[in-house]
């Protein structure tokens, strides 16, 4: 075998390509999320307003030099809501990705790695996984729990793990029958440095596209269990609970409120899409 | 064929028998007592706490809690609510009409809209197809919950075209009552499925046997419907079946924001009064559910593409 087949296959260049892949409208949506995280980031010094105080004679304002979206039913001001709220919304997206990303990974990497009966066992754990829709497992969770950010995040990690582990497993095992990996397992690596130093880099861009996916699911999934009244508690600002709590206020003919935050989520779960289809070559509604 | 359906109808039981055992073992670790829910924060002297305790057999092993539960179930014996003491199986059976109707309208909005929108796309072009991309990727992105709450605001408060809540009575009524629910549920899966037939159409526009048929002077329509539409349905039916599985837990939330009698919105109400006794009979009938269509969707793939074997493992 020549040294030419063993060497690893050459690493992805990054920056130049990766603005190459995103395109002009993949490059708008990353600059997107990057306001929205920043606008979340620097909550306190955008507005002076307290998210979760308002004042019953202040409710239901129209925009203005006060208030510049508003108030809610509570007279809270809704700009500090939508940016507080960007902050709950982002951060339980981002854990369901990482956990679900991780635990995907270490999946795909143990059942590439041992293949044969671990394979087949996790694959069954996996089916049992997929017999339950990802919504339900979150509102059991909460059944069985109690109701937080924090319970329906670990959820719904747990429900996404199955989607990812099966795109990563496939991938892992393709690089896992490639000669530079068998050569490493021949040299005595330990399965565990061979997996993390030499499959792990040469996966990453199907784990980050798989990301860039889940988060926009992620996100949906967050708010609408915000929305039923099991994720995110009040006061706290939540785009999900947003769009729930101003239900009642659009009834009364003040859809401020709803439309604000659900804006605000289409437009994020629209640039996280972009950005996944861009990355993964692929084309709106695959799921990784 | 039939031994395919068979066998995964085995796996299907399989799947229930377990997650049956998941769903109660995880009821039977939740924090708090089945009593303390009972009593409800009334003081109750021992003995009565010790009645109920035997009433409900909360004092038997967990295995045979679990059998007794489980030999329920196989004779459509639910058990009792803990919250209103009524019979689990009769108060889900009253329940799932409007369920069932929600996810059938829905579902077929999602075939009907989704895989005729994204066919036209793909076969004219043009300024359709432009709509069609723009508006699949903006109905991706809208949650069922904001949808149902747009809806609600333009069609019902603005406008009053349709009845704001509840699930009416008879047929055309009930129609009436579950438009907008339905059109809220179906949404993101119509934008998908119409993105996914629009992308498959024009795949197979551009194959060879198209160009090969077109040039033998077989007419454009019947080109588009046999050798186009009907090659590229095959990807399309994957997607149009797991977004009309993936109804069955979504309905809950479009049933929350209607507020529709329906089993999602049972659901929703039994978890927050940790009713466990119904939120494992619906965990249960939902995952079923789940499965069964599952199951109707890979036995049609099968029928529908003859190069699926039966016999061998499935991929």
């Amino acid at each position: 075998m020549s040294a030419e087949t063993l060497a690893r296959p050459a690493a992805r260049r990054r920056g130049g390509d990766l603005a190459e892949r995103l395109g002009p409208l993949g490059i708008a949506a990353a600059v997107v999320i990057a306001l929205i995280t920043l606008a979340a980031l620097c909550a306190p010094l955008i507005t002076s307003h307290d998210p979760a105080v308002g004042s019953v004679i202040e409710r239901y304002q129209s925009p203005g030099a006060e208030h510049l979206l508003g108030t809610d039913q509570s007279g809270r001001d809704l700009l500090a809501r939508l940016l507080y709220g960007a902050r709950t919304s982002l951060l339980g997206a981002a854990v369901v990705v990482l956990l679900a990303g991780g635990g995907a990974t270490l999946l795909a990497l143990v059942a590439a790695w041992f293949g044969r009966h671990v394979d087949a066992f996790l694959g069954r754990v996996l089916d049992l996984l997929f017999a339950f829709p990802n919504l339900l497992l979150a509102i059991l969770a909460v059944a069985v729990f109690r109701t937080g950010l924090a319970q329906v995040t670990i959820a719904l990690a747990i429900a996404y793990v199955p989607y990812s582990a099966r795109v990563l497993r496939s991938v892992a095992l393709r690089e896992r029958r490639l000669a530079y990996v068998q050569a490493a397992e021949l040299q005595g690596l330990s399965g565990a440095v061979v997996s993390l130093r030499h499959i792990l880099p040469n996966i990453a861009p199907q784990i980050l596209t798989g990301a860039a996916i889940n988060f926009g699911y992620a996100m949906i999934d967050l708010a609408a269990l915000s929305f039923l009244g099991l994720g995110v508690q009040p006061p706290t600002a939540d785009w999900g609970l947003m769009v729930s709590q101003g239900k009642d206020s659009l009834l009364q003919g003040h859809p401020q409120q709803s439309m604000y935050a659900g804006v605000c989520i289409v437009v994020a779960v629209a640039a996280f899409s972009v950005i996944g289809e861009r990355l993964g070559g692929r084309k709106a509604g695959g799921r990784a | 064929m039939l031994r395919f359906v068979i066998r995964r109808l085995g796996a299907l039981a399989a799947t229930l028998l377990i997650s049956s055992f998941l769903i109660f073992a995880a009821m039977y670790a939740a924090p708090g007592t089945p009593e303390s829910f009972l009593v409800q924060g009334r003081t109750v002297s021992p003995e009565v706490l010790a009645s109920i305790r035997a009433q409900y057999g909360l004092d038997d092993p967990f295995l045979l809690r679990y059998w007794n539960w489980l030999s329920g179930v196989l004779t459509g014996d639910l058990g009792e609510s803990l919250t209103t003491r009524q019979d689990v199986a009769s108060l889900l059976l009253s329940r799932i009409p409007t369920t069932l109707w929600l996810t059938l309208y829905a579902a077929v909005i999602i075939v009907v809209f989704g895989v005729l929108a994204g066919a036209i796309a793909g076969l004219r072009g043009g300024a359709f197809d432009t709509a069609v991309l723009l508006g699949s990727s903006v109905g991706f992105a809208i949650p069922t919950f904001f949808a149902a709450v747009l809806l609600m605001s333009m069609f019902s408060v603005t406008l009053g075209w349709f009845p704001v809540f509840g699930a009416g009575a008879g047929f055309a009524d009930r129609m009436a009552h579950l438009t907008l629910p339905a059109v809220a549920l179906a949404l993101p899966a119509a934008a998908v499925v119409a993105r996914i037939t629009r992308t498959a159409v024009v795949e197979e526009r551009g194959a060879e046997h198209v160009s090969v048929a077109l040039a033998r002077g077989v007419p454009w329509r019947v080109v588009a419907r046999r050798h186009i539409v009907r090659n590229a349905m095959l990807p399309v039916t994957t997607i149009v079946g797991v977004n009309i599985a993936a109804l069955v837990a979504g309905a809950a939330v479009v049933e929350h924001a209607f507020t529709l009698d329906g089993i999602g919105a049972m659901l929703i109400n039994s978890v927050q009064q940790k009713d466990f006794a119904v939120v494992q009979a619906i965990a249960l009938v939902l995952v079923a559910v789940f499965g069964v269509v599952n199951l109707v969707i890979d036995v049609l793939y099968a029928v529908i593409d003859p190069r699926v074997q039966f016999g061998g493992e499935s991929a």
